[in-house]
């Protein structure tokens, strides 16, 4: 069965459907209740689960995604809805020290069900406190797992997944993919919660990427195309752990490898992604591995400067036909 | 109340209101972009805290501080240019409308993450203190604030060390779409002052003359070097929590019910204040004609049509503001690099350690 819907809609049937399949299941954050979530993401679970499962919190990030963690430690299957990942800087404490380490020392006695859902990225004008991406400051932490859906297909399937989860799952969802619209199939067995998924096949490089530059990336390889370039756009789906493979047979076919990504550069998603696949796949490689990345600066507020400050389609067209056009080491 | 601070509290009451009604317009034509938190309904809180201290106390505001910048005399010119994202904004475009800064006025900063403005405050708090200057720091933050820990670890240091910083809550019952009864135990939120020994009280933050005079009180105390203080002003913003909200979790009667105490309306009605008719003198009897006599020497009065000058001259002030901003050039790559390494300036980094 499939249905057009948007990605909020998605993350929406996804958390109703497991609320009314597992009492276990309840969710809490800011305006998250009456006022229905604020990118709509809970819109319509408060009048039908009631206030104990759809709760409206305090502004105390740090306290409640402390109480999904002593809720996760008796069974119960949180999912904390933080309004962004700019706020989750407060959380860090309960994320960092505690999700990710009880089950460990305690020697794997405790499983922690805890799924933390928030918006992250550069929207639109929301200045350098609002517009942090900061995933691979979660990834550098052993103990989490972090998707990012940036379709409302795999925002279904994976926050299904997540909830079902016994670890500590961060979904990371992007404030610019709320409304994006797709179909979704509802019935399918989805993928594995991790798996990256080949969004276009080529054969002259490939672009890595996630969430919203993934899609990018798509409509870069659509205009690639047209300069008679094939590029293979992979969309890693999971930013821990990663799914490498897919990644390295798609290099053994392309040997020319780009990331995509909005976090900025410096100690960035990227550097990982690149030290892993060369790791992987150097003899593999014709060209020196490329990153398109944010700029290593907050995010300006002047709508120009903050365009200009993360990757746009023509930047990862022009570093795509440069690096499709490099030739070959000998050898 | 003399003539001249009354008539400051008037234009600074208008030039707030119609300052952010003609910020939600240029919103509208898409000049401003992003999150615009407006202060419609609030303005006697700023205006009568901000006009009780001192050109040398500091000031910590939240996002929703326009008006605060405003009164504490930043030019509209340059706060308009900053919501524009313009080169000539009090931060050169690179903060905007949520972060507005002017270190020359202390100014110390619009803060975005809820509950910062505590610590903040309570630094600068210390380094007054340590130096023992004369100065106060005020510390404005709203509501839905209080239940951040930033608040409690801010109060028990500033209580613990008597430092001299006024906190002063913008009450105006929201967390956005959560009323205040929804987000706290305790909704009177002067009383939670009281776990660290921080004299604090509730006041009706809609009547400016009122919030003045707590406030100079409060700062008086300050100065003498009794340690922090807590003023919780009741209020209500007449808006949605940011142009993005409708506000559609209020019910119409409870806004409707506020709107009779618009904070513009009362210091209004309060400059009309006139002479008496002789019937009123007569009517009050011989002892309190000498008091009435006072207050109307000291207090003079506005009529009508001074009031509708000043609304002019505001307008004039307003549509200039609005000229200057959308006048001004955007700010440049080069711009926004100087301003994250402005602190860089007496050292050359090491050929190729340079990010980028
Ligand atoms: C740490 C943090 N959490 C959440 C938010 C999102 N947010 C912005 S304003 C706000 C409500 C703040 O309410 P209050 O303190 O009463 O101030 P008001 O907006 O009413 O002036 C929230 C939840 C934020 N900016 N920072
Ligand atoms: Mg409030």
């Amino acid at each position: 069965m499939t249905e057009t819907l948007m990605l909020w809609q998605a993350l929406n049937r996804a958390l109703d459907i497991e609320m009314a399949s597992d009492e276990s299941v309840f969710t809490l954050g800011e305006d998250v209740g009456l006022y229905g979530g604020s990118y709509r993401v809970t819109e319509g679970l408060y009048a039908k689960y009631g206030e104990w499962r759809v709760r409206d919190t305090p502004i105390s990030e740090g306290g409640f995604t402390g109480l999904g963690v002593g809720a996760a430690l008796t069974g119960m299957r949180p999912v904390v809805e933080i309004m962004t990942i700019n706020f989750a800087l407060l959380a860090l404490d309960a994320i960092i020290n505690m999700a990710a380490k009880i089950p460990f020392m305690s020697g794997g006695q405790f499983p922690m069900p805890l799924v933390i859902r928030m918006p992250g990225g550069v929207a639109k004008q929301l200045a350098a406190q609002h517009s942090q991406r900061l995933e691979h400051t979660l990834m550098n932490v052993p103990g989490l797992r972090i998707v990012v859906p940036a379709t409302p297909q795999d925002a279904w399937w994976q926050l299904r997944q997540a909830i079902a989860s016994d670890e500590p799952v961060i979904v990371l969802e992007h404030e610019l993919l709320y409304f994006e619209k797709g179909e979704v199939d509802l019935t399918t067995v989805p993928p594995p919660m991790h798996q990256a998924i080949v969004r276009r096949a080529g054969t002259d490089l490939t672009i890595v990427s996630y969430s919203r530059m993934a899609n990018l990336a798509l409509s870069a390889a659509q205009q690639l195309a047209d300069q008679n370039i094939q590029a293979e756009v992979i969309d890693l789906r999971s930013l821990s752990p990663i799914d490498w493979e897919t990644c390295a047979a798609s290099l053994r076919k392309t040997h020319r490898l780009l990331v995509v990504e909005e976090d900025c550069r410096f100690a960035g998603t990227g550097a990982e992604i690149i030290a892993g696949l060369t790791e992987r796949c150097f003899f593999e490689l014709d060209a020196v591995p490329v990153r398109v990345a944010g700029l290593d600066m907050p995010t300006p507020f002047n709508a120009e400067l903050e365009a200009a400050s993360i990757p746009r389609v023509e930047d990862i067209v022009a570093a795509a036909s440069q690096l499709a056009g490099t030739t070959p080491r000998p050898g | 109340m003399d003539r001249d601070t009354l008539h400051k509290f008037l234009y600074d009451m208008l030039l707030a209101r119609a300052f952010e009604e003609r910020a939600a317009q240029e919103y509208s034509n898409g000049n401003i972009a992003g999150f615009l938190h407006l202060y419609p309904g609030e303005e006697a809180v700023a205006v009568g805290v901000i006009h009780a201290a001192e050109p040398s106390d500091y000031l910590v505001t939240t996002y929703r501080e326009h008006v605060h910048a405003l009164v504490r005399g930043i030019p509209p010119r340059q706060v308009m240019a900053e919501l524009f994202g313009r080169r000539d904004g009090i931060c050169k475009g690179m903060g905007g409308s949520m972060h507005l800064f002017d270190r020359e006025r202390r100014f110390m900063g619009g803060y975005a993450i809820v509950g910062e403005t505590f610590p903040v405050a309570t630094g600068i708090g210390y380094s007054v203190a340590l130096r023992d200057l004369p100065e106060a720091v005020i510390c404005f933050f709203g509501d839905g604030a209080v239940n951040q820990g930033t608040f409690h670890e801010a109060l028990n240091m500033a209580a613990l060390w008597k430092l001299p910083v006024l906190f002063v809550c913008e009450n105006n019952h929201y967390q956005i779409g959560t009323e205040i009864h929804r987000h706290s135990a305790v909704v009177d939120v002067h009383k939670r002052a009281c776990a660290y020994n921080i004299p604090a009280e509730k006041l009706d933050g809609m009547d400016v003359i009122n919030v003045y005079e707590a406030t100079r009180h409060a700062l008086t105390q300050i100065r003498a070097g009794n340690g922090p203080q807590l003023l919780e002003f009741e209020t209500y913003r007449f808006r949605g929590h940011s142009m993005a909200d409708a506000g559609n979790y209020r019910p119409r009667a409870e806004v409707n019910s506020q709107s009779g105490r618009d904070p513009v309306d009362t210091v209004i009605h309060e400059a009309e204040i006139g002479y008496p008719t002789q019937a009123e003198i007569a009517a009050a009897g011989p002892d309190l004609v000498d008091q009435l006599v006072c207050h109307v020497a000291a207090a003079d009065h506005f009529n009508e049509q001074h009031i509708d000058s000043v609304r002019r001259e505001i307008d004039k002030v307003v549509e200039d503001a609005v000229q200057f901003a959308l006048a001004s050039p955007p700010p440049d790559m080069q711009d926004a690099r100087d301003s994250l390494y402005c602190n860089r300036k007496h050292e050359t980094l090491l050929e190729g350690s340079q990010h980028d």
